[in-house]
């Protein structure tokens, strides 16, 4: 698995000073990862279906690098992050974490490697246990993977809630006695303590007030330089998203719609369903909001566990709905499409994808968006049929156009 | 001293207080809510307007007063602990001074409120058109099929598809989006002429947070409400309302029209939320500006200027009257005004040369 294609590699010149290490090695590469959560019913119990709440996500995080996942609740991304973590079991699919496999690794197997991938949890009130003391709580993670003496763990515990900005002294209060933006610092000092290489925020400044929220995003970035760690960052705002991730993977229903470079995708979206989320956020500026032309999204999330053939988003697609023929619309609900590279690092999930610059964020300074194509145009019809027809289990990481070729294995 | 014109047309006839204008107009209003440790000051002397057909948002933190003010108008303070003074008046009726039997036959009729979280705000017991009707029952002396064909009309209304269907669902069975039109439905039942909505979009996803608001916005162009919107989001604001208040601290600190919070922002608050908060349409930031500290505690609030503890800008004003003296709200321009110390000329500059290019 070492020779699977450098998804999370950087195309543009102008973003030289974000590029990886220069071994190149992802930190972690996920193939098509599932998670079906199976129901019972029937009077043997027998599993009648399954929730797919993950179904074939692939990619890469590097070392100093911000992957992020987006989508809207239901879309898999918690659990995207709860399987990397092996919190929950994959259903299939393969993690490779410094080139281990750790998609079938036993739960003591994986204790010694638990170091190394740590989690920060949405809520801040939740995920601290009530009745350990700061201390007690920053320190789990030193006694479970035994590797100092007592003394020792109060000095590092110590260190580390300074470095998050927390009051050393306040080693043995309780987490009722902080407030939610203290408490997530609380969270990223337990996730920090054993000094991991990896992290999966799942939605850590979601629950936070907007003054806070910033304080705690400068601060996962201040650590992240620091420590050069690899983030896995899940929230469902697009514009912290935008903020933090050098990446980002926009999911729905269990799979990757889009993913490409963060400057790329927010300035040259190319899925409908991207296009609707980052016309629905609304920006603190009255005349843009009067101007802004919405793209309302019709209906709801259909169910996981009977998703729509084809496309999965066909059935509230806006394009399918108001521009697409009968023709072709027959292949969106017909063929599933697979993620297919329709700019360098820029891999779209859809069979009509079409770049909406009109919807785009303000562009960042230095990014030539000269060579994004056409507003409007319908790219790359020809050849989607193809790699629909040619989809195998393995999709999801369809190989890039020139620079790289397509997954062998 | 009165702190704005309006405060000043009360203060000169003792005694005799003259209706306001205003459809709804809150009057220097305070909830104090005692406790163990101290007296909560969750709303300490606050007063704002609002007029048919428009938005009024209220802008804050957790534990700005925001929630505490809307229940307050809505009376559900009543028969609690809290303490409630100063004055409420909605088309001429002073609220504050009604009885809970009062307040009970205004509430769902000519005001009604949307709450935040759809799940727990409907009864998992009771269908959701059963609560509908329920609410346009106890109002209207119908029968109870008259009252099934309302509340499937107001279903229809806010976007439930085949809502005589929907009617006989438990509130499970519809999604969260489903559920906030739900809320709303019943909000709206009674064809109330203020609507008090409390975050409602908060725990939705952006994709239905652009339908809600979309709803709420026709809505009351059909029938000409006025809408109180209380959030944190500013995007929110800059979408739907006409008029802001932004509270800090149980206080307001700044009011004006939106395009003058926006664009003119004359609070050092103000500036700090919007600064602090990713934008989407703006040259993405190489970091965010958050505002120091912690919103402060409602038991010892501040000596000074509410805001001082964590203010970049206390330097500017001569001495230390951030720390001695509460700034009053004073209006710089028609319609806007702001709690600061700091000269407005110097106010303006800090603004144009300072805080807008970072943005």
């Amino acid at each position: 698995m070492t020779q699977t294609p450098d998804l999370t590699k950087r195309s543009t010149p102008a973003q030289e000073n974000h590029t990886p290490p220069a071994d190149g090695d992802a930190l972690l590469s996920v193939r098509d990862i599932r998670k079906h959560f199976p129901i019972k019913g029937g009077w043997l119990g027998r599993q009648v279906g399954a929730v797919k709440a993950v179904d074939g996500v692939s990619f890469d995080v590097h070392a100093r690098q911000t992957l992020g996942l987006v989508g809207e609740s239901g879309c898999g991304k918690s659990t995207a992050g709860r399987v990397i973590t092996k919190l929950l079991e994959p259903t299939s699919g393969s993690i490779v974490f410094q080139g281990r496999e750790l998609a079938n690794l036993s739960r003591s197997h994986m204790r010694p490697l638990r170091s190394d991938i740590q989690i920060i949890f949405q809520d801040p009130y939740s995920s601290l246990n009530p009745r350990h003391t700061i201390g007690t709580i920053v320190g789990a993670p030193y006694r479970i993977q035994g590797t100092r003496t007592e003394h020792g763990i109060k000095a590092e515990v110590q260190k580390i809630l300074e470095r998050v900005g927390l009051n050393p002294e306040h080693y043995n209060r309780y987490p009722h006695e902080f407030s939610g933006g203290q408490r997530q610092r609380i969270g990223i000092a337990r996730a920090l303590a054993l000094r991991p290489k990896l992290i999966v925020c799942d939605e850590p400044v979601s629950a936070l007030d907007v003054s806070i929220q910033a304080q705690v995003v400068n601060l996962l970035e201040d650590i992240q330089a620091e420590f050069g760690l690899g983030y896995i960052f899940i929230a469902h705002d697009l514009s912290v998203v935008r903020h933090i991730s050098d990446r980002v993977a926009v999911m729905y229903l269990g799979k990757i719609m889009e993913i490409a470079d963060r400057d790329q995708l927010y300035s040259a979206p190319m899925h409908p369903y991207t296009h609707a989320l980052m016309s629905a956020v609304p920006v603190p500026d009255p005349d843009k909001e009067q101007a802004r032309q919405r793209i309302l999204l019709t209906g709801d999330l259909p169910s996981p566990i009977n998703p729509p053939s084809g496309c999965v988003f066909h059935t509230r697609c806006p394009l399918y709905r108001e521009v697409l023929d009968d023709a072709q619309k027959e292949l969106c609900h017909s063929v599933e499409p697979q993620l297919t590279e329709h700019a360098p690092g820029h891999l779209v999930h859809c069979h009509y994808p079409i770049v909406r610059q009109d919807i785009a964020s303000a562009q960042d300074a230095g990014i030539d968006t000269g060579a994004a194509p056409v507003e409007g145009a319908v790219v790359g019809i020809d050849g989607a049929g193809g790699n629909a027809a040619g989809g195998n289990a393995a999709g999801g990481v369809a190989g890039a156009g020139g620079q790289a070729g397509a997954v062998d294995n | 001293m009165p702190n704005t014109p309006e405060s000043d047309m009360i203060d000169v006839r003792e005694g005799v207080v003259e209706p306001p204008e205003a459809f709804l107009s809150v009057r220097d209003l305070h909830v104090h809510f005692p406790t163990g440790d101290g007296l909560v000051k969750s709303v300490d002397g606050l007063s704002f307007d609002v007029h048919r057909g428009k938005v009024l948002g209220i802008v804050g933190e957790s534990g700005s007063g925001k929630s505490v003010t809307s229940q307050a108008i809505m009376g559900l303070h009543k028969g609690s602990r809290a303490r409630v003074s100063g004055e409420i008046w909605l088309e001429g009726r002073e609220l504050n001074g009604y009885s809970e039997e009062q307040m009970r036959s205004l509430r769902g009729q000519e005001m009604a409120m949307i709450f935040q979280d759809p799940l727990s705000s409907l009864h998992p017991f009771y269908t959701v058109g059963k609560q509908i009707s329920e609410a346009y029952r106890v109002h209207n002396d119908v029968s109870k099929r008259a009252a099934r064909r309302r509340a499937v009309e107001v279903l229809g209304m806010v976007g439930i598809p085949s809502p005589d269907r929907r009617y006989d669902d438990y509130p499970h069975q519809f999604s969260g989006g489903m559920r906030q039109r739900a809320m709303i439905a019943m909000a709206l039942v009674n064809n109330p002429t203020l609507l008090i909505a409390d975050e409602p979009t908060t725990a939705l996803d952006v994709t239905v947070q652009a339908q809600i608001l979309e709803l709420l916005k026709n809505l009351q162009r059909e029938f000409d409400s006025a809408i109180i919107l209380i959030t944190h989001d500013l995007g929110v604001v800059a979408e739907t309302c006409d008029d802001v208040v932004v509270m800090y601290g149980g206080q307001c600190v700044e009011k004006g029209a939106v395009t003058d919070i926006f664009y003119r922002p004359d609070m050092p608050y103000t500036w700090g939320l919007l600064g602090s908060m990713p934008r989407l349409d703006r040259t993405r930031q190489a970091r965010l500006q958050p505002i120091a500290g912690t919103p402060p505690s409602l038991i010892n609030v501040p000596s000074g200027c509410v805001f001082n503890p964590r203010c970049r800008f206390k330097d500017r004003v001569e001495g230390d009257l951030c720390v001695t003296e509460h700034p009053d709200l004073i209006e710089q321009s028609p319609g806007h005004s702001a709690r600061c110390h700091i000269d407005p000329a110097t106010r303006r500059t800090i603004w144009t040369e300072e805080i807008a290019p970072s943005l």
